[in-house]
C-alpha cells in the first residue's frame, strides 16, 4: 500500500522501462537524495542539476524539442515563479508555430500548504498554471491517481503540468485503491523502494511489477455521491471536503464531491450534470481567491445553469494575501480546513433558495 | 580583434576559395535586399512591425553555410534569434516565407500569420520557434544539447542571440550548464555584438571588455572576431564548429557586427550612416581582388531587388488567417518530434 511518493517512483520507474522516458532532473533529483520528498530514489535516469529553475525548465523544453520524453522538477513550486516567460514559451511552441513543433515534455512541483512550509513552501500554483494555455495539467489526491496521471503525462505529446499536493504526499492508498502488483504490506514495499539512510551508493531498488495505468486528461472522479449539493475540489482540501461531507450526512445533508484529477482540461460535464441535479455548488481549492481556477468553474456555473441553481455557487479558496504565515494560525487562516469547508457546506445546503 | 583564450584549430585560408567567396556575397547581398524589401512593406502597410537583421550579413551567412542542417540530434539545433534572415537564406531557406510571415499570411510557413516578421519555424533543419524574449533560447539550448550529447555523432546546438539579452540570466545558464564537468554540451554559443540594446549604448550598461571573456571562468574556449568580416567569420566559425564538433564540449563565439537600421520599426527602421556596413566593405574587396566589377555588382543587385519585389507582389495576394483558426494547433495529437525515434 503506497504513498503518493512512492506511487510517483514506480511511475516514472514504468516509464524509463516502457514508455522512453529519458530524463528525470532537477535540484537534487539524482542520487544521492533522490528528490527533496524522496519522489526519484532508485530511478536510473534521474540526474541533478544546478540550483537554476530557468536552466531546468529550459532544458525540459529543449530535450522536448529533441524528441526526449522528460520530467523536469522545480523542487517547490513556490521556486517556479521566475520561469514564467520560458513556461509560457513551452505551452506556445505549438500554436506560435502553427503546429510545426510539439514539446513531450513534464513540469513536476509539489505545491499547496499544510506542511508548514511558510512564505516559500506553501504557495499553491492552479491558479498560475492554468493561466498558461497549451499546457495539460494533472493535480492527484491518491496515490493512485498519482501513478496513473503522471503516466499520462510522460506519453502526451505536448508539456504537462504535474502538481503534487505537499500535504498528501505520505498520505496512503485507501484500501481498495492500490496499484495493482504493489504490496499489501507497507513496509515491504518500504523495503523493496525505499533508499536506505546513511551510505546508498551499493543500495538498488527492487520495483514491483506494476501495469501500465493511463488516468486520461478531463475525467473526473466522484468520491461520494450526493443530492443536496455539489462539492468540486482537488489537491489538499479534496479529502478534506469528502471528510466533511461524510461528517454532514449524520446531519441529514448528503454532498457530492468531485475531484476533477486534471484542471485542463478538465471534467465539466461531469460537473455540470451533478450540480444541474443539487442545484447547490461549492469550489473548493487552497490557492488565493482572486483569480482563481474556483471562479473560473463558478463562473461557467452562472453562465450555464443559472436557472438550475437553488441557491448562488459559491467558492472557499485561500486568502488574498501575498503568502502562508509559519505560525500555525496564520496558516490555518489563509487557506481552507476542515471547519470552514464543513461551515460552508452546511451553509449553502440550507440556503434557502 | 582576436582574443584567444587558448588556442583552436583554426581553418587554413585556402578553405574560403574565390568561388565560396562569391557566393557568400550573392547571399549577403540577396539577404539586405530581402530586409530592405521588409522594410519596404512595412512602410507600405504590408506588415505591422518589422525587426531584422541588416548589417550582420557578414557573420549569419556563413553560420549559414557551415550549419549542417536536417531533422534529429545527429544534425544541428539551431536556436536563432530574429537577426537571422541571411542565416535562413545561406541554408536554403525561401525569402517569400519571409515576406509571408511579413505580411501575416495564412501561408507563413513558419508561424501561420501568427508572429512577428523573422521569427522563424523550420522542423525539417531543426529551426526551433524564435522567441520575442531575448535569451529564452539559451537556456532552451540546453536541453537539445543533452539530447545530442547523449546521440554521439557530430549534430550540435548553436545559440545565437544579442550583447544586450547576455545580461539575462539565461545567458549565465548556458555558461554554467554547457561547462559542467558531468556533461559538457556540444554548444556553440554565438553572440552578435552590435552595441546596442534597443536604444540603449553597450557601453554604458556592460562592464566587461569583451562578452567572450566571460566564458574563461567556466574554462569554456571563447573568442571575439570581426563579424563584419565574411572571411574571417567563415574560418572563425568553421574552426569553432569543428572543435564543437569533434570534442563535444562548448564554445563562445563574440563576433561584431553592425546594425544598420536600428532596432526595429519602433525606432523608425532608417538606415543609419555612422556604421560600417559589412556588404559594402566586402564588395570593395571583391572588386579589388578582381572577383566582381561594380557593374556585375550594380546588376545583381537590380535583379534581385525586382525579382524580390515581384514575390512581394504575388505575397500580397495570399489568403490572410481566419479568426476562428484560432483555438487550432494548440495542443498536437501527433508526437511529432518522437516521430522515427
Amino acid at each position: 500500500m503506497s504513498t503518493m511518493v512512492q506511487a510517483i517512483r514506480m511511475a516514472l520507474h514504468v516509464a524509463e522501462e516502457r514508455h522512453d522516458l529519458t530524463d528525470v532532473f532537477g535540484e537534487d533529483v539524482g542520487p544521492p537524495l533522490g528528490g527533496a520528498f524522496t519522489a526519484t530514489q532508485g530511478i536510473k535516469c534521474a540526474w541533478n542539476t544546478p540550483l537554476d529553475e530557468r536552466g531546468i525548465v529550459g532544458a525540459s523544453i529543449g530535450l522536448g524539442l529533441a524528441g526526449c520524453r522528460n520530467v523536469g522538477e522545480i523542487q517547490f513550486c513556490d521556486y517556479a515563479y521566475n520561469t514564467i516567460d520560458l513556461l509560457k514559451l513551452a505551452g506556445l511552441q505549438t500554436w506560435s508555430t502553427n503546429g510545426d513543433w510539439n514539446v513531450p515534455m513534464t513540469i513536476m512541483t509539489p505545491v499547496g500548504a499544510g506542511i508548514r512550509g511558510s512564505i516559500y513552501h506553501s504557495h499553491s500554483f492552479d491558479a498560475t498554471a492554468t493561466h498558461i494555455p497549451g499546457f495539460k495539467i494533472a493535480i492527484p489526491s491518491t496515490p493512485r491517481d498519482a501513478y496513473g496521471l503522471l503516466l499520462s503525462c510522460i506519453v502526451d505529446p505536448n508539456p504537462c503540468f504535474f502538481l503534487v499536493p505537499k500535504a498528501l504526499m505520505r498520505v496512503r492508498s485507501a484500501p481498495g485503491e492500490e496499484i495493482p502488483g504493489e504490496p499489501g504490506d507497507e513496509r515491504a514495499l518500504s523495503k523493496m523502494i525505499d533508499a536506505p539512510l546513511g551510505d546508498r551508493a551499493k543500495w538498488q531498488p527492487q520495483w514491483p511489477d506494476t501495469p501500465d495505468i493511463f488516468i486520461p486528461f478531463g475525467e473526473g472522479r466522484t468520491l461520494r455521491r450526493g443530492r443536496d449539493l455539489t462539492v468540486v475540489s482537488y489537491g489538499r482540501t479534496l479529502p478534506l471536503c469528502k471528510k466533511a461531507a461524510d461528517e454532514l450526512s449524520q446531519e441529514g445533508v448528503e454532498a457530492e464531491v468531485i475531484d476533477p484529477r486534471t484542471l485542463h482540461p478538465y471534467d465539466w460535464p461531469r460537473i455540470r450534470e451533478s450540480i444541474k441535479r443539487t442545484g447547490r455548488a461549492l469550489f473548493v481549492n487552497e490557492d488565493s481567491e482572486i483569480s482563481n481556477f474556483g471562479e473560473h468553474l463558478l463562473r461557467r456555473t452562472v453562465e450555464e445553469l443559472f436557472y438550475e441553481l437553488s441557491a448562488p455557487p459559491r467558492l472557499l479558496a485561500g486568502a488574498f494575501v501575498p503568502g502562508v504565515g509559519l505560525a500555525d494560525n496564520l496558516e490555518m487562516a489563509s487557506v481552507p480546513q476542515l471547519p470552514s469547508i464543513r461551515d460552508a457546506m452546511r451553509q449553502l445546503a440550507h440556503q434557502q433558495a | 580583434m582576436s582574443t584567444s583564450l587558448r588556442p583552436v584549430p583554426r581553418a587554413p585560408d585556402s578553405d574560403v576559395s574565390p568561388e565560396l567567396l562569391l557566393r557568400i556575397h550573392d547571399l549577403m547581398l540577396k539577404s539586405r535586399i530581402l530586409e530592405e524589401r521588409l522594410i519596404a512593406m512595412y512602410k507600405q502597410g504590408d506588415g505591422y512591425f518589422w525587426i531584422g537583421g541588416p548589417g550582420e550579413e557578414a557573420f549569419n551567412v556563413p553560420l549559414g553555410l557551415l550549419i549542417q542542417k536536417g531533422r534529429g540530434p545527429q544534425y544541428d539545433y539551431c536556436h536563432f534569434h530574429y537577426r537571422q534572415s541571411a542565416t535562413l537564406l545561406a541554408m536554403g531557406a525561401d525569402p517569400a516565407n519571409a515576406m509571408r510571415q511579413m505580411k501575416n499570411t495564412a501561408t507563413d510557413p513558419y508561424s501561420g500569420g501568427r508572429n512577428f516578421c523573422n521569427h522563424y519555424s523550420i522542423f525539417e533543419w531543426n529551426v526551433v520557434p524564435v522567441t520575442s524574449t531575448i535569451e529564452a533560447q539559451y537556456a532552451i539550448g540546453i536541453g537539445t544539447a543533452i539530447a545530442q550529447k547523449r546521440a554521439g555523432g557530430r549534430g550540435i546546438t548553436i545559440v545565437t542571440g544579442g550583447d544586450a539579452g547576455t545580461a539575462e540570466g539565461d545567458f549565465a545558464s548556458a555558461l554554467i550548464w554547457s561547462s559542467r564537468p558531468a556533461n559538457p554540451l556540444p554548444m556553440l554559443m554565438v553572440v552578435t555584438n552590435n552595441k546596442w540594446g534597443i536604444s540603449t549604448p553597450w557601453t554604458g550598461q556592460h562592464g566587461e571588455k569583451r562578452i567572450s571573456e566571460r566564458g574563461k571562468a567556466f574554462g569554456i574556449e571563447s573568442k571575439t572576431i570581426d563579424g563584419n568580416d565574411p572571411e574571417v567569420s567563415y574560418r572563425e566559425l568553421a574552426a569553432a564548429m569543428e572543435y564543437v564538433r569533434s570534442e563535444r564540449k562548448p564554445f563562445l563565439l563574440e563576433a561584431l557586427v553592425s546594425r544598420l537600421y536600428g532596432h526595429s520599426s519602433a525606432s523608425g527602421a532608417n538606415a543609419v550612416v555612422d556604421e560600417a556596413d559589412c556588404l559594402k566593405g566586402f564588395e570593395k574587396k571583391l572588386e579589388e581582388r578582381k572577383l566582381l566589377t561594380r557593374q556585375q555588382i550594380d546588376e545583381l543587385r537590380q535583379k534581385y531587388a525586382l525579382e524580390l519585389q515581384e514575390m512581394h507582389r504575388k505575397v500580397r495576394q495570399e489568403p490572410q488567417p481566419k479568426g476562428d483558426t484560432i483555438y487550432q494547433n494548440v495542443f498536437m495529437d501527433r508526437d511529432k518530434v518522437r516521430e522515427g525515434s
